[in-house]
């Protein structure tokens, strides 16, 4: 049975919150993410795509809702499930694409596949594959941010699966005694793998992790776009009025596998489809009807150029170039006369 | 030239280069109030303040990742480890970050960081904290590892890896901090990757690196006492290493014995072993030795290290033996 609690409704207090762009920004974001990952999916299935690939469809709300809080210059890190991060924060969906076809024209010139899109331009460390392996870096790249007084924030993501790894608590450690400008964001989807969280530790509620560190922590519903948002512009402003990191827990779910390889036969059809009921992209969708602030003609208007987006960036990828051969050699060092072993 | 100990020499090191550079920093378990475990950061504290030199928790994947984090983000952090057999819980941040967020990231990261502390034996401690790691780290595409044997090479090795924008893995040793030696005056810096021949000789060459260079150096003594004329040859880096200096060194001497603390299987040794027949065979006049730890963990009672760490004994006892001299 789903380990992932019921929030209670929280939409009423979001009225006349934002103006009315940001719920479009929010709108046309999330979907692009939801388009890019459904044609992804397709693509894997051709195997035009390979190795894993970790979507991250009915996730959206959980980085949507963190940009929209934060300010230009702050430094976002998570693990493998990394296609949307990137998306969020402007990265060009042609090169994230072009990434998972292991294209030179890759985000990370086909270097880093699914796991390893990198962005330094836009603030974006990485996809990380080694399940809680950036919580730490993200301490660090927060660290960085300190040390030179720069008032950013490092948003520092993972997956339900991570805070049982020695790496998630040596991390919260450090960085609530050292006061460091982190928000550390559980992805809580209620499956490491195909291991419900219940069936990981006693404690199923991972905001109470943050309460060994006397870090401050919320349950949030990552469902809601809105309430995201609201929860990091909270930790946020802690992190940058010096008074340190802040543990939030998106209760969200992912309507996909593990990965591509994953049926998904741990969790049941109705508990997939609870939560459909509550999807972040249709509840901005109704929001934006509700309020009239836009028509459902300009809604479909905003699809088809989606739609668009994701076939260009699928053309782009096809058309692009592999890697050559003397590339294997180059990105290893930043000294370029690095003599390696030949063999 | 003024006379330092190690220790001292691996301080002037860091002195310099966090005055020169405000991004460097310091980052262990007692480097600060405490003054160093073994007293290498003594006084940083006071001159750097608490910011730039940090105590940490024991928490060594937590303090190497946090480097590896802000060394991302544009500092250039100088992690201790109080020894690196306690990087094996750190590893992941080592190999999975600092080495290969670069290559993942198609360029766009990397991450200038320097891991350093002891390597190996340092008495009767037993089996979990006597471990050489030299090879492991080597290897690792991404990283470079240096393994100084004395003061003036750990002063320029360390200043040359500070500034270097590649990970760095600095191998010390709790045996070597008092040692005393003769270090240059003014900046003094040594590049990465290049061996040292100590001592020039014609009939055989003797490879080590790190601590283990006094074994070599002593055995080439020995050997000089019965006329046999021993090049030594310091590796100083084990990524990269140098197998130019031994090649040439070979293809003069024709024999080739090689001194390393670390077990035998996958090490320093074998890799220069494979190296030299490949490239130098028609110039081996003879098998290539080598002198290691017995294929065994170190126990702690001492007639037992002394059977299994290599030592002079060995090493003149191999060399006789590529040389076909009786006794």
């Amino acid at each position: 049975m789903a380990s992932v609690k019921e929030k209670k409704n929280t939409r009423a207090k979001s009225k006349s919150d934002f103006p009315k762009e940001t719920y479009m920004e929010w709108y046309e974001s999330m979907l692009l993410m939801r388009k890019f990952e459904e044609k992804a999916g397709q693509l894997y299935g051709q195997q035009k795509i390979k190795g894993f690939c970790h979507l991250y469809i009915g996730q959206e709300a959980c980085v949507a809702g963190a940009v929209s809080a934060l300010e230009k210059g702050d430094k976002y890190i998570t693990a493998y499930r990394d296609h949307a991060h990137p998306m969020a924060l402007g990265s060009d969906p042609k090169a994230i694409m072009a990434e998972l076809y292991g294209k030179a024209t890759g985000i990370s010139k086909g270097k880093g596949g699914s796991m390893h899109m990198f962005d330094k331009e836009n603030g974006f460390f990485g996809g990380h594959g080694i399940v809680g392996g950036q919580v730490p870096l993200g301490a660090g790249i927060a660290f960085a941010e300190q040390y030179n007084n720069t008032g950013k924030l490092c948003m520092t993501y993972m997956g339900d699966g991570a805070v049982r790894q020695g790496a998630f608590h040596e991390a919260l450690n450090m960085a609530m005694t050292m006061k460091l400008p982190v928000v550390f964001c559980i992805e809580n989807n209620g499956y490491a793998m195909g291991t419900s969280v219940a069936r990981t530790s006693n404690v199923t509620g991972l905001d109470q992790l943050g309460a060994s560190y006397e870090m401050p922590s919320e349950s949030v519903d990552g469902m809601s776009v809105i309430d995201v948002h609201h929860a990091v512009d909270r930790a946020a402003k802690r992190a940058r009025a010096g008074e340190g990191p802040t543990l939030l827990e998106f209760r969200t779910y992912r309507y996909k596998g593990h990965s591509m390889s994953d049926p998904a036969k741990y969790r049941t059809k109705e508990e997939v489809e609870q939560y459909k009921q509550r999807d972040p992209i249709e509840q901005i969708r109704q929001e934006i009807l509700d309020q009239k602030i836009a028509t459902e003609k300009d809604l479909a208007a905003i699809g088809d150029k989606i739609k668009e987006i994701v076939a260009e960036a699928v053309k782009f990828a096809e058309e692009s170039e592999y890697p050559t051969a003397e590339n294997a050699y180059t990105d290893v060092y930043a000294d370029a006369s690095y003599p390696f072993v030949e063999v | 030239m003024k006379v330092l100990q190690f220790r001292e020499a691996l301080r002037e090191a860091m002195n310099e280069e966090m005055r020169r550079d405000e991004s460097v920093y310091l980052m262990g378990e007692e480097v600060a109030e405490y003054n160093g475990a073994y007293k290498v950061s003594q006084g940083m504290l006071d001159e750097f303040g608490a910011k730039r030199v940090i105590d940490t928790p024991i928490a060594e994947l937590g303090f190497a990742g946090v480097g590896v984090g802000s060394a991302m983000n544009g500092l250039r952090p100088i992690i201790e480890f109080m020894t690196f057999n306690f990087s094996l819980v750190a590893i992941d941040q080592v190999i999975n970050g600092a080495a290969k967020v670069m290559s993942m990231s198609g360029g766009q990261f990397t991450v200038p960081i320097v891991f350093r502390g002891p390597t190996g034996n340092a008495g009767q401690l037993s089996s979990q904290h006597s471990q050489n790691f030299e090879n492991w780290y080597a290897n690792v595409p991404g990283l470079k590892v240096v393994v100084p044997s004395n003061p003036a090479d750990a002063k320029g090795l360390l200043k040359a890896s500070i500034r270097d924008n590649d990970p760095t893995i600095f191998m010390e040793s709790e045996l070597m901090y008092g040692d005393k030696g003769e270090v240059p005056e003014g900046e003094y810096i040594i590049p990465i990757g290049v061996a040292d021949v100590v001592r020039k000789g014609s009939d055989v060459t003797i490879v080590s690196f790190g601590k283990f260079m006094k074994v070599a150096n002593e055995s080439a003594d020995e050997l000089a006492k019965e006329g046999i004329n021993a090049e030594v040859i310091d590796l100083r880096t084990v990524r990269p290493i140098d197998y130019a200096t031994v090649i040439e060194s070979v293809k003069k001497t024709n024999r080739l014995v090689i001194v390393e603390e670390a077990w035998p299987l996958a090490s320093i040794s074998s890799e220069i072993s494979h190296y030299v027949q490949r490239v130098a065979f028609d110039y081996l006049d003879a098998p290539i030795h080598r002198i290691t730890n017995r294929d065994v963990p170190l126990p702690y009672a001492p007639t037992l290290i002394q059977e299994i760490l290599p030592n002079v004994e060995r090493t003149v006892k191999a060399v006789k033996e590529i040389m076909y001299v009786q006794k």
